[in-house]
């Protein structure tokens, strides 16, 4: 069994549009689905969190602090879970449900290294 | 009642009151005086009411003596000489030390504290559940190997090592700190869970011994809402679910003992009176800021019993049990997830979904399979219950995984 990490990707203007609670509440479901269904095989380790996309910051070298998220990126990490099964194939195939793939976003699928302490 | 009737009643009712307060007054350092005390103050009341007819007021007749007989003890044992003799030296005797305080408060107080020396996380699961059985509900050792669907030599031994541990490990019976009460009840809570689901999910075909498990569950955890520092949202949580749970409790069996599926369940039999106290308890439960799955197991029951069949029922339960899963993993909430998926969204999307959790030993998922590809395959369908039929377990389950054949065959 390996963990893996699902980065959650949103394009930009998706993410700062403002919704009804309706949209929302829907867009509820659709996550709530997919982690139920995950958590039904039992291959959820935790749901993660969604990051706040109003403002954040970079830090560089040298002190350098920008303000996030970036601009010349049109795409900003809206969230993330981990989830266990066997292969990186697996992994993304569980991925292949993710809701944020209807809003034009995308997912990315790491393996955890697993730290020999 | 009459004399036959009363004394099993009171054994019912008083064997654990007083084993509770001995237990306390004893400690566990000597786990078999409570118990002995106890079950000779029955044996002597069966004697003497049977030959001298019954004492005016029974109950006070069983008090006074096992206090007598706790007295005597202490007279004649080694306690005596610890804790009593210097202070009959000392000039100043206190004979709080001789009393066996069987007032109501101190009953209750005893039965608390028992509840939280029993459910320590250094026994295990099982064992505290057989102990609270035994000095908490006062069941006999036949009874807890029916609910455990054991024996009588392995629960003893169960026992025995179970009280053993608890004089190792030097448990006193006492509350918790205040500060620790919230975490440590957490362990009571389980055990009490556990406690009655033995009793609402067990294959024992015994169904009033069944129902005693729930209702003692339900006892002990209205003791944890009486007392103010264990009146606690989730302890409400878990009353609501078990009040929910046990309303639909006789329209589970049918007169044979055998299951009855929830679709089956005549619900004239579900109890209004239970469901009114389950809402009263599962409002009283949304008063903190934290979801448990106790909360959420409650909330499911509640849906489960309102009576009309609507998609909105079974989407809400389905979207209750997307979170237990994803808080408390288990193959059952696994099963009845994606059956609430087939009554909310049709049999092709609970299917995909089913096909993915792989629970392959488990007889329950090739009914559902069973279920779920019943008329648009039946070839499949026939398959997965036969399949469920070798794994199945009991009797009744067997029996009523032939029904289901015989209506596709």
């Amino acid at each position: 069994m390996n963990e893996f990490l699902l980065i959650f990707r949103q394009v930009e203007e998706n993410a700062t549009e403002s919704r009804s609670p309706e949209q929302m509440q829907a867009t509820m479901k659709l996550w709530m689905d997919w982690l139920g269904g995950i958590a039904a095989q039992d291959k959820l380790v935790s749901n993660g969190n969604r990051l706040y996309n109003g403002t954040g910051s970079v830090v560089r070298p040298g002190n350098v602090v920008t303000n996030g998220p970036y601009v010349e990126i049109k795409e900003l990490i809206g969230g993330y879970s981990m989830i266990k099964c066997d292969t990186l194939e697996e992994a993304t195939e569980i991925s292949k449900g993710c809701p944020i793939l209807l809003v034009g976003g995308n997912v990315e699928v790491r393996q955890v290294v697993p730290m020999n302490m | 009642m009459n004399k036959t009737e009363l004394l099993p009643h009171l054994f019912r009712t008083e064997y654990r009151k007083i084993v509770s307060v001995l237990y306390k007054h004893f400690g566990f350092e000597h786990p078999e005086i409570a118990e002995d005390i106890a079950s000779e103050t029955f044996l002597s009341a069966a004697e003497t009411w049977g030959l001298k007819g019954l004492p005016e007021n029974p109950v006070a007749w069983l008090y006074a003596v096992a206090r007598n007989r706790a007295k005597d003890y202490l007279k004649r044992n080694k306690i005596f000489d610890q804790k009593v003799t210097p202070i009959l030296q000392s000039g100043q005797p206190d004979y709080a030390e001789f009393e066996i305080d069987l007032s109501d408060k101190h009953i209750n107080d005893s039965q608390l504290q028992l509840m939280f020396a029993i459910c320590q996380p250094v026994l295990p699961a099982e064992a505290q559940v057989s102990l609270a059985l035994r000095i908490l509900c006062g069941f006999g050792i036949d009874e807890i190997a029916d609910a455990f669907l054991s024996n009588k030599a392995t629960i003893n031994k169960r026992l025995f090592r179970a009280k053993e541990k608890l004089r190792e490990e030097k448990v006193k019976i006492e509350f918790p700190a205040t500060p620790q009460i919230s975490k440590r009840l957490q362990a009571v809570l389980t055990t009490l869970y556990l406690l009655f689901n033995e009793g609402y999910y067990s294959t024992s075909q015994d169904t009033t011994l069944r129902k005693d498990l729930c209702l003692e569950a339900m006892r002990l955890t209205y003791l944890l809402i009486e007392n103010e520092l264990t009146n606690l949202p989730e302890t409400c949580a878990l009353m609501a679910l078990m009040c929910f749970h046990s309303s639909r409790f006789d329209a589970r069996t049918d007169e044979h003992g055998e299951m009855v599926r929830y679709d089956d369940q005549d619900t004239s039999l579900w109890v209004d009176e239970l469901i009114h106290k389950g809402k009263h308890y599962l409002e009283l439960a949304s008063k903190g800021n934290q979801v448990n799955k106790y909360h959420l197991e409650a909330a499911i029951a509640y849906w489960h019993t309102v009576k009309e069949d609507t998609i909105d029922k079974w989407e809400s339960i389905l979207q209750l049990y997307n979170r237990l899963l994803q808080i408390a993993y288990s193959p059952a909430a696994a099963l009845n997830r994606t059956y609430a998926l087939y009554k909310a969204r049709g049999k092709q999307d609970a299917i995909i979904e089913a096909e993915k959790l792989k629970l392959n030993d488990n007889h329950l998922y090739h009914v559902l399979l069973g279920h779920l590809y019943k008329d648009a395959d039946n070839t499949l369908a026939i398959a997965h219950l036969q399949t469920a039929l070798k794994l199945a377990k009991t009797a009744s389950e067997k029996t009523r995984i032939k029904k289901d054949l015989a209506q596709l065959k």
